[in-house]
């Protein structure tokens, strides 16, 4: 029996006469990692901060932990950690004086804040620069202290807007590793994101959000096969030619490669072929694929968002 | 929510403010240079009675310190997008804006109290009893008072916020009675005095040197707390009135 933490009901925002989120219901699980998936300004950060109590909804209704968020604000953030979109740490603080205001803020006791910054600035790598002031930090390292500070009273839930955006690599990763056991100890958590790959390696279940609309919500996995009647065949030619004319399905071209997505994949590789030999030019490469989670949103959300 | 638990972690807002704020130039200029210019032009060709110098010296003080750290703090914390991180842990507005208050209160007094001594070196016979709930009462309402300032536009430009206030405090510089005493003003002059919280503080500063004051002293003190909690209530109301406007 699976216990909800989130509990959205008719979520609906205005911004003056413009409707940003646009009747929203969803509820998201004990030790779920819940991804809300979105181009930009789909209304993403406009729920999340309506989920933490910084925004009040339009209409609609929220429960966390049970408790509504309307009569229970306070309560409710005493058990959650959030980093929002653009989260600063105070530049003019170091690292270890950020994270005791946020054990103050959450009512933590001094030594408790002391034992738990020394751990987390440790997971984070940060330890080493402790005492610098955080002017002087780079994002990545901005955007870890961030999450550090939402951890430190180690919250039941996290709400993370867009946690690697932005990141080289080795940040990214090391994020994500952290909210990966995170979810082992039994957290929930909460993350908006565009990144498809993140979606895909961290989320059990996504929520793709256009328009402020939901227009899907399902595990990865079944929201691929969405689209799973339609293949990726992907293929490079030398010299580089192509025709779109000679197949049939969605065609993109990027860069030197050819995509073309379809139902009918034997049909569409002789047709390849054939162009090939007929043009005397060299396949390079040719790959049937199932179409990855960012296939789909593209059909879904479609093309008109860049 | 305990009430208590929410004051204590207004404290932890108190200290971040000293630490972020206390030290930032607009402040430094504004809160402690500039009283003392304006007090030095004030004095220029001037022959007046020790009491009335000082009772003009610590009006400025307690005024322009007590105001200096506070318009700022909102616009800034929303500039740096500090203020989303603050205001999404478990405290209120209401609890984030009294620990700003508190930042405004304690920068004033701790000047404040260093420019009391001048009452020593001026020879001034200074009544205690009245002179300290006075000077508090009156960093209060004047730490309230940014708060209602730092509300309205809901700017994130630190540098807007603090031209308007300086406006403001302005205007309430030469209506108060510092430059001229209340008794001497022309009668419509006198009447707009009294939308000036200001004007009761000098007015209450009076009777800590022995000089007469216009209104009575319980007058001036009921005033006083009257604007400190009109400031702030209405402060916090507007803040969170135009709290969606600062995250575009
Ligand atoms: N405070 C505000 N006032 C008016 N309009 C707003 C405000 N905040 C957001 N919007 C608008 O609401 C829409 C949704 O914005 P939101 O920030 O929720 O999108 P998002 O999905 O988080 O986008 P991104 O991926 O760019 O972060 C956008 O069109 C945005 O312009
Ligand atoms: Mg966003």
């Amino acid at each position: 029996m699976s216990v909800e933490i989130i509990k959205a009901e008719h979520l609906t925002k205005y911004y003056g006469n413009f409707l940003a989120v646009n009747d929203i219901s969803f509820s998201v699980n004990k030790g779920e990692i819940f991804g809300f998936l979105g181009p930009n300004g789909a209304g993403k950060t406009t729920t999340i901060r309506m989920l933490t109590g910084i925004l009040n909804p339009s209409s609609g209704r929220i429960e966390v932990f049970g408790m509504d968020m309307k009569k229970h604000k306070i309560e409710i953030r005493e058990r959650t950690g959030i980093v929002p979109e653009m989260a600063n740490p105070y530049i003019d603080l170091s690292a270890m004086r950020n994270l005791r205001l946020m054990g103050r803020l959450y009512g933590m006791k001094g030594r408790e804040i002391e034992k738990r910054s020394v751990e987390l600035l440790k997971l984070f790598n940060l330890y080493e620069k402790k005492d610098t002031k955080v002017r002087g930090f780079s994002k990545g390292m901005k955007q870890r202290l961030s999450l550090a500070m939402a951890m430190l009273p180690d919250p039941e839930l996290l709400f993370l807007d867009e946690p690697t955006s932005g990141l080289d690599v080795m940040s990214a990763r090391l994020i994500k590793r952290i909210i990966r056991e995170e979810q082992k100890k039994g957290k929930t958590i909460f993350m908006n994101t565009h990144n498809m790959q993140d979606a895909n390696e961290l989320c059990n279940r996504v929520a793709i959000i256009n328009h402020g609309k939901l227009i899907a919500i399902d595990t990865p996995e079944k929201i691929k096969e969405i689209g799973a009647k339609s293949n990726v065949i992907e293929f490079s030619l030398s010299p580089f030619k192509f025709e779109g004319g000679i197949v049939e399905g969605r065609v993109e071209i990027l860069g030197d490669k050819v995509k073309v997505y379809t139902a009918e994949v034997d049909e569409t590789i002789k047709k390849i072929v054939n162009y090939a030999e007929r043009e005397n030019l060299k396949i390079v490469s040719l790959n049937v694929e199932k179409p990855s989670l960012e296939d789909v949103f593209m059909a879904l959300v479609g093309e008109k968002n860049e | 929510m305990s009430k208590l638990s929410q004051f204590s972690r207004s404290l932890a807002i108190v200290k971040k403010d000293m630490l972020v704020f206390y030290l930032k130039g607009p402040v430094v200029l504004m809160g402690l240079l500039f009283p003392f210019f304006l007090f030095g032009a004030f004095l220029i060709g001037r022959d007046l009675s020790h009491a009335y110098l000082f009772v003009a010296l610590l009006a400025m003080t307690v005024f322009f310190t007590s105001t200096a750290v506070g318009p700022a703090i909102i616009p800034w914390e929303a500039r740096s997008k500090t203020f989303e991180r603050l205001i999404s842990s478990p405290v209120s507005i209401t609890t984030v804006l009294f620990g700003d208050m508190q930042a405004s209160f304690y920068f004033g007094l701790i000047i404040t109290s260093f420019i009391s001594l001048t009452a020593i070196f001026l020879g001034i016979s200074l009544n205690l009893l009245i002179f300290i709930p006075v000077v508090i009462l009156a960093l209060l309402t004047f730490s309230a008072m940014t708060i209602l300032m730092s509300s309205y536009p809901p700017t994130d430009i630190p540098a807007d916020v603090m031209m308007l206030t300086s406006l403001v405090k302005f205007t309430l510089l030469f209506i108060s009675g510092i430059f001229v005493p209340l008794e001497k003003l022309p009668e419509y002059a006198r009447v707009i005095s009294y939308f000036s919280p200001l004007t009761y503080l000098v007015d209450a500063l009076r009777y800590s040197v022995s000089l007469h004051g216009y209104f009575p002293l319980s007058l001036d003190l009921i005033l006083l707390s009257v604007f400190a909690l009109g400031f702030f209530f209405s402060g916090v109301a507007v803040h969170k009135k135009v709290l969606e406007k600062r995250f575009t």
